[in-house]
């Protein structure tokens, strides 16, 4: 509306017919599924199966080590991110490549990465028991840990590209002004990337919301301590296939809500 | 220690793909018997006898192939459900084959064809000096279990319940296997598994044997199942397993029935 002599100059494009059927299909074919799922859903007992105990201690579980590992993920993923983007060092596309890895790892191999690390006979998890008495494996902080390993990666890459294309005549211009890069990082930086620092942390935590492979590897199974959502799903699949479904479309509505959300940020930018 | 780890290691990762390497039946080519591609749906504690079995088979009747899907009775008997096409159903317990005789997805009644034992599954050396299923209640020992839906936690419940001992596992994992190779990678101080299991696992783990009138065995059906594409090969392939394939099971723990 904003510029409607351009529009009308411009038509719009209309699609060769092979275009249309297979577009239609590639839909269908993200569609269907989710039918499929809403059309089996319970709706009369989906309450009564929501309010189950076991449902709430996976859903309260879940929502502690999704928030949790994204806590860590912006601790430790903001400067990770920050040093990729500002600074040149030896390696540094190794060690770029290594850190977004676990993207496009299987989660499971993620999984047993960890136990040989942090394992009771693992790298470090010997070292931690015996000095520390830290315990990792069948534990709530593993969870977390599976889950902070497979999604921070989500975070690190996202606000890496938010602080590459910021402009950064904003920092130089606090610097001339005697800032300290301490000042300049909080008061100038970060708040210019905050869009790219909420889609991270959103994206990471949603990654971590449905994290599973790696999780059940390393951290197991148990209900309250580190079932989540996703391993009671497919848990309940074998026993309870209602309460699966239910589950199953809880997660769906969080991810659905997390990319209309996100929607803004990302198709406005570009 | 490197080595127990890369053998554990080697465990986890050749637990899914059981090697194929078993004595060669004979081969009778001039037989003009069953032809095609057969799909059996099969519980993991099967995966090497019935990798064998299958291998077996093909050479009896050449111009045969068996394609195994081994998973959890209970995630295979809700695959079946869900309308997952296969030709065989092979059980490690008998809720789970009911489940689909009620959904009336079977063909024709099921035949017990196997029988395996529990069996307590520890280290290598059996560090924490476990002799009995009352050691599993101590206090500081790591032990996992299968989940109560899936069978190998059922019968575990079971035969702790006969043994009056009340364990608190650290993990309720999802089918036998990972149970195994938690003990196996030294996660976890001991399990409860399948006799078969701990015998497929070699030397990374150990077996503690329950006593029998303790423990719980174990029934695996077999079956055929009704939307079966060719059911003249299944027959042949469930009749194979229940004769010369007998020895095959025997020879990896499975007691007959």
């Amino acid at each position: 509306m904003a510029l409607p002599t351009r529009s009308r100059r411009t038509p719009r494009p209309s699609a060769p017919l092979p275009i249309v059927i297979l577009a239609s299909a590639g839909a269908a074919f993200f569609i269907i599924p989710l039918l499929g799922l809403l059309l089996r859903t319970p709706w009369t007992s989906a309450w009564q199966q929501l309010g189950s105990p076991e449902v709430l201690t996976a859903l309260r579980l879940s929502l502690l080590a999704s928030l949790s590992a994204t806590a860590i993920a912006l601790i430790l993923g903001v400067p990770l991110a920050w040093s990729f983007a500002r600074l040149t060092f030896p390696g540094r596309s190794v060690l770029r490549a290594l850190t977004v890895l676990p993207m496009v790892l299987p989660p499971v191999v993620g999984g047993v990465a960890l136990l040989l690390a942090f394992g009771r006979r693992g790298l470090l998890g010997g070292w931690l028991a015996t000095t520390l008495g830290v315990h990792l494996p069948f534990t709530t902080a593993g969870a977390i840990m599976a889950e902070t390993f497979v999604a921070m990666p989500f975070l690190v890459i996202t606000v890496e590209a938010g602080l590459r294309s910021m402009d950064t005549r904003f920092e130089d211009a606090a610097r001339t002004l005697g800032a300290s890069r301490w000042t300049v990082l909080w008061r100038v930086t970060l708040p210019l990337v905050r869009p790219s620092l909420i889609a991270g942390a959103v994206l990471c935590w949603a990654r971590a919301l449905g994290e599973f492979g790696a999780t059940i590897t390393f951290a197991g199974n148990f209900p309250g301590r580190t079932q989540t959502m996703p391993l009671a799903v497919y848990l309940a699949l074998e026993s309870n296939p209602d309460a699966a479904i239910v589950l199953s479309l809880v997660l769906l509505a969080v991810s659905l809500a997390v990319l209309i959300g996100l929607r803004d940020r990302w198709l406005g930018a570009s | 220690m490197r080595a127990r780890v890369a053998a554990a290691l080697f465990i986890v990762v050749t637990l899914g793909v059981a090697s194929a390497c078993g004595p060669t039946g004979p081969v009778s080519a001039s037989q003009s018997g069953p032809s095609g591609t057969l799909t059996v749906f099969a519980a993991s504690s099967l995966n090497a006898a019935f990798t064998t079995i299958g291998a077996d088979f093909e050479k009896r009747h050449p111009g045969t192939m068996v394609r195994f899907s081994f998973a959890g009775s209970s995630s295979l008997a809700a695959q079946i459900q869900q309308g997952a096409l296969g030709d065989v159903f092979a059980s490690a317990d008998q809720p789970n084959m009911q489940k689909l005789i009620q959904a009336g997805l079977t063909a024709e009644s099921p035949i017990v064809f196997a029988r395996n034992d529990l069996e307590i599954v520890v280290g290598k050396g059996n560090p924490k000096h476990i002799t009995s299923l009352a050691d599993l209640a101590r206090s500081g020992l790591v032990v996992v279990l299968c989940a109560p839906a899936v069978p190998c936690g059922h019968y575990a419940a079971q035969t702790l319940q006969k043994a009056g001992v009340r364990v608190t596992p650290a993990s309720q994992e999802a089918d036998v296997k990972s149970v195994l190779s938690k003990v196996a990678l030294g996660e976890a101080d001991a399990g409860i598994v399948y006799i078969t299991d701990v015998k497929a696992a070699g030397d990374a783990v150990e077996g503690v044997a329950i006593p029998a009138v303790l423990n719980v065995v174990a029934e695996y059906p077999i079956v055929i199942l009704k939307d079966s594409q060719n059911r003249a090969l299944a027959r042949a392939f469930v009749s194979y397993v229940l004769s010369e394939g007998r020895q095959t099971l025997a020879r990896y723990g499975f007691t007959n029935p």
